[in-house]
């Protein structure tokens, strides 16, 4: 039998009630009495200087507040970068400043120019066309290897060549790497890439600044996955301003995948605004802005070579990448392309020599950033990729080559820095055979092939790491920040809690599975316990929610901290049934003596704390509320094995998903529904990326897909119903719940098994193509196929 | 501006407007009715989705003067006075057919409107219909299942959760 509440349970979530009633609290549905709204000017150019901005008119238009340039932000902060990369020759990144509003340059089209705050939107859309506004257009850099020539146009004048580092993993094995290739029996060799994508949570981002002058107090209501972070970033980097005196509130958020981790100049600039005029400024992004303003993801251009030795056992891996940057260095860029991403490159496989190098560039395009999976998807998609053409090259079948190179020992210390603590990837690939019914494979093609079509069916492993830590390690990697999480139990007199948690959920059910784990350590019901996240007035401490990190990091945080508060109220239950403490035991919300019948009620003991009459107070305080921070000690390693089928139509190249199978390890479960859900989204968005989306950039730096027009999201009709399964578990051993993270696996699973399963489409079809890039659109499959 | 008279949810309303200002923003700002959510500027993603006169219209696509006389039902109207969830509503809960919940509204207010034309649609039709929604959280998995088992049918068969 399923469990009906608890760990384990698929328990309704209670969130769904107000978001199915639309008495959701987005930050958009916020407004501030008296609140003026901002409409940002930004640049239709690519690259350019501002000769010449004269707001004098504009500023006469009706309704119009004030109009800021960027002349209005000199002295004041750059939007700072929270992680810093040393490149191979121990120099560190070039970290050029990111003006909240553009001072004399544009980089990018969506830069923005002019802040045109005003009573109302319409007005200050009208005022913007007021501005007179003069940029000398210059020759713009948007292909990253034009960009890396010494010739090439300077995103910023200071830095030739356009290099924001040139990171080397692990430099100490260049070259016997090198040799290992060069000795090879077989080495197989990929070029691809990994297309840029748009995050696209369906909430665009919001701002809502205000500010009390009578205690000098300012906050700000915005769409983000940290609010901490985003006032320790704005607050102490951008505009001075003591964490006692900023309120950040992040409260229902409307998707996130990364892309609202990052903190923005919108934000600064609303918040900085309300101060200077005294008066609530909100700006609601439309989603034209948002396809110019968002950070993006991936852009990644890869060559990659695996050697194997006689034997088709792996012997080395070396990977030459250049990553985007965009035209700024946004929160977490430099992070993405090297240590989320060359320290996952041993996959799921025992390959003894690896070598990453990664060349991040400065672009005229949008700063790029994490999205869903950051770094680890790119890796997994290269190696997986790289994998299956070995597998083609060899004549042997690509589950095989894969079994026969798993790592199957833990733990397990790779050549790239990380030890796995736990996995069986034998176990989660033979559920994927079973699931995927991988044997029935030989007839369904055969039934398409009838029907004229192609299938395809491709099979790939992947790995994650999630919950990123410990803080002291990754700050010798150059992250500027910790990456613990805190929580705050808060046991009420009559036995109700809320939990105080630094992780925030817009979308992945916390409101409901954290309660789960409370109710199960606590034995009392779920409804008695309550979340509450998002709000730096009402949280103390939060790193927020990203990297799959919420129950790793945060649920672990909040297990300790009930795990005090379990041993406050066993003192003072012992007191009042005059017991030892060590024989107090909890069970079902009932404190008992062992071995007696004696016992009293969660109730009992929680009243006691507050109303301490028959207490011991010469011992304990009154009171039942804890804190803690809880600082991983290693990543968490998901794991799994995904399968695609697609059909081909070789006529027009379409590819159509007929199949997708899951089968992930992601240690032990709190909420299986919610859980299959997080696949689900994942799966989608890596089917996205595979066969649809798009980012796409002409020559001049305009970006050509810039609505839902051009930038093709996934629809209800382009995907199937998925099978998954999380039924492997073998659980971290370094968290207390044994939980590993399951927000991006879809996403970073799914994109190889769907050009695998493209690919051997193809050839299925006696063409001989062994790769194509991502999104395999009709065109592109069919001049593939084509020639 | 000029005003414009409707009937949202039941209730006569009334209000000053321009000529410029969409239904949607008649309908989230002068109503502050805000379970209506605004997800893009081009009419591509649903979630602006309310019933005209029993019809699905994407209320970014509308000026708010051209809804003049009209009954107009918004998320919040089909819920019950008491709080109680409609069927679909309910199924959307049971099924996890919602994470963000940004995009729910305008899910929800078209699938009810699918199934008022067709009480029993399959899983490809509800697929086409859905076209005009767009959901990033749950790769639909969740929301067709939800609005299959809405519709009275047997969706155990399909994979689990
Ligand atoms: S807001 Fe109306 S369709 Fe997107
Ligand atoms: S639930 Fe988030 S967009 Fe659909």
């Amino acid at each position: 039998m399923p469990k009906d509440h608890g760990i384990g349970a698929s328990s309704k979530r209670r969130e769904d009630v107000r978001f199915l009633t639309g008495t959701g609290n987005y930050t958009d549905d916020i407004n501030a009495r008296g609140q003026a709204y901002v409409h940002f000017l930004r640049s239709d150019v690519a690259h350019g200087r501002i000769t010449n901005i004269d707001t004098t008119a504009a500023s006469e238009m009706p309704g119009v507040v004030r109009i800021f340039t960027g002349a209005d932000f000199e002295g004041i902060g750059s939007i700072p970068c929270g992680w810093q990369v040393t490149d191979r020759f121990g120099e560190v990144m070039h970290e050029p400043p990111h003006p909240v509003l553009a001072q004399g340059k544009v980089r990018h089209v969506g830069d923005p120019i002019a802040a045109i705050v005003a009573d109302t939107l319409a007005e200050a859309r009208d005022a913007a066309e007021a501005i007179e506004l003069d940029i000398e257009e210059l020759p713009a850099v948007v292909n990253m290897k034009d960009a890396l020539k010494d010739d090439a146009p300077k995103v910023h004048d200071d830095l030739p060549g356009n290099l924001c580092y040139d990171w080397g993993f692990v430099e100490e094995n260049r070259e016997a790497v090198d040799k290992a290739i060069k000795e090879a029996a077989h080495v197989t060799t990929l070029e691809l890439v990994n297309n840029r994508l748009i995050a696209n949570p369906m909430e665009p981002r919001v701002a809502l600044g205000e500010y009390n002058r009578a205690n000098d107090e300012s906050t700000l209501y915005t769409t983000s996955q940290n609010p901490h972070v985003i006032r320790l970033l704005m607050g102490a980097f951008v505009l001075g301003i003591p964490e006692h005196k900023l309120r950040v509130v992040a409260p229902d958020v409307g998707g996130g995948f990364g892309t609202k981790i990052f903190h923005y100049a919108e934000e600064a600039f609303c918040t900085f605004a309300a101060r200077q005029l005294a008066r609530p400024v909100k700006w609601t992004s439309t989603r034209s802005e948002a396809f110019m303003s968002d950070a993006h993801g991936r852009d990644h251009v890869t060559k990659i070579e695996l050697a194997l030795d006689k034997d088709n056992n792996f012997v080395a891996l070396r990977t030459d990448t250049l990553a985007n940057m965009g035209a700024y260095l946004s929160t977490f860029a430099p992070s993405v392309p090297t240590w989320l991403h060359g320290t996952l490159m041993a996959g799921n496989y025992k390959t003894p020599l690896i070598y990453v190098n990664v060349k991040a560039v400065f672009t005229n395009t949008v700063p790029v950033d994490a999205y869903r999976g950051a770094g680890r998807p790119e890796a997994t998609y290269q190696l997986e990729r790289v994998v299956d053409k070995a597998a083609r090259e060899l004549g042997v079948d690509p589950i095989a080559l894969r079994r026969q190179n798993f790592i199957t020992e833990f733990p397990y210390q790779t050549p790239v820095a990380v030890e796995y603590d736990t996995g069986d990837y034998p176990a989660t690939m033979d559920k994927l055979e079973e699931i995927a019914d991988i044997a029935g494979f030989a007839a369904r093609r055969k039934e398409s092939e009838a029907k004229g079509r192609l299938r395809g069916l491709g099979v790939n492993c992947y790995i994650e790491a999630c919950g990123i830590a410990p803080s002291n390690l990754v700050g010798q990697l150059g992250a500027r920040a910790g990456l613990y999480e805190s929580a705050t139990v808060r046991v009420n007199a009559t036995g109700s809690i809320s939990v105080m948690t630094g992780s925030h959920s817009h979308g992945q059910g916390h409101e409901t599975a954290f309660p789960q784990v409370v109710a199960e350590m606590l034995g009392i019901p779920e409804d008695q316990i309550d979340i509450v996240h998002g709000d730096t007035a009402r949280v103390p401490m939060g790193m927020g929610t990203y990297g799959s990190r919420s129950l790793a990091v945060g649920g672990s945080a909040m297990v300790r901290a009930t795990e005090k508060i379990i041993n406050k109220a066993k003192k003072i239950a012992s007191h009042l049934m005059e017991a030892s403490e060590a024989d107090i035991e909890l069970k079902d919300g009932q404190f008992t003596v062992a071995g007696t019948d004696k016992s009293v009620a969660w109730g009992d003991v929680t009243l006691a704390a507050y109303v301490p009459h028959n207490y011991p107070l010469e011992d304990i305080e009154p009171g039942l509320e804890e804190t803690a921070f809880y600082d991983p000690s290693n990543f968490t390693y998901p794991s799994g094995a995904y399968a695609c089928e697609v059909e081909l139509d070789p006529e027009t190249g379409r590819v159509t998903i007929e199949r997708f199978s899951a089968a992930d390890d992601f240690g032990n479960i709190i909420n299986p529904m919610i859980v299959s859900g997080q696949v689900h989204g994942g799966i989608a968005q890596g089917v996205g990326q595979a066969l649809m989306e798009g980012c796409v950039y002409d020559e001049n730096g305009q970006l050509l897909s810039a609505s839902y027009m051009d930038y093709a999201m996934p629809r209800a009709d382009d995907v199937p119903f998925y099978s998954v399964d999380h039924s492997c578990v073998t659980p971290c051993t370094h968290n207390p719940l044994g939980v590993k993270g399951c927000g991006e696996a879809g996403a970073i699973g799914s994109p190889p098994a769907v050009i695998n399963a493209v690919v051997d489409a193809m050839q299925s079809g006696g063409h001989d193509v062994t790769h194509i890039d991502m999104p395999a659109s009709p065109s592109r499959v069919w001049a593939a196929m084509n020639g | 501006m000029a005003k414009v008279e409707m009937t949202v949810n039941g209730k006569s309303v009334s209000g000053e407007v321009e000529g410029r200002t969409l239904l949607v923003e008649f309908i989230r700002g002068k109503l502050e009715l805000t379970g209506t959510h605004v997800g893009c500027d081009t009419s591509q993603c649903g979630a602006c989705l309310v019933h005209v006169n029993g019809q699905a219209v994407k209320s970014c696509t509308m000026f708010a003067a051209e809804a003049e006389g009209a009954e107009v039902t918004t998320i919040e109207g089909i819920t019950g006075k008491d709080g109680s969830l409609t069927a679909v509503q309910q199924a959307f809960q049971d099924y996890h057919g919602l994470q963000c919940g940004f995009c729910t509204p305008g899910m929800v207010m078209s699938a009810t409107a699918l199934l008022k034309d067709n009480p029993k649609p399959s899983e490809a039709e509800i697929r086409e219909y859905l076209k005009g929604n767009i959901c990033r959280c749950t790769g639909y998995h969740n929301i067709v299942k939800a609005i299959m088992a809405a519709s009275g049918q047997d969706v155990g068969a399909i994979a689990a959760e």
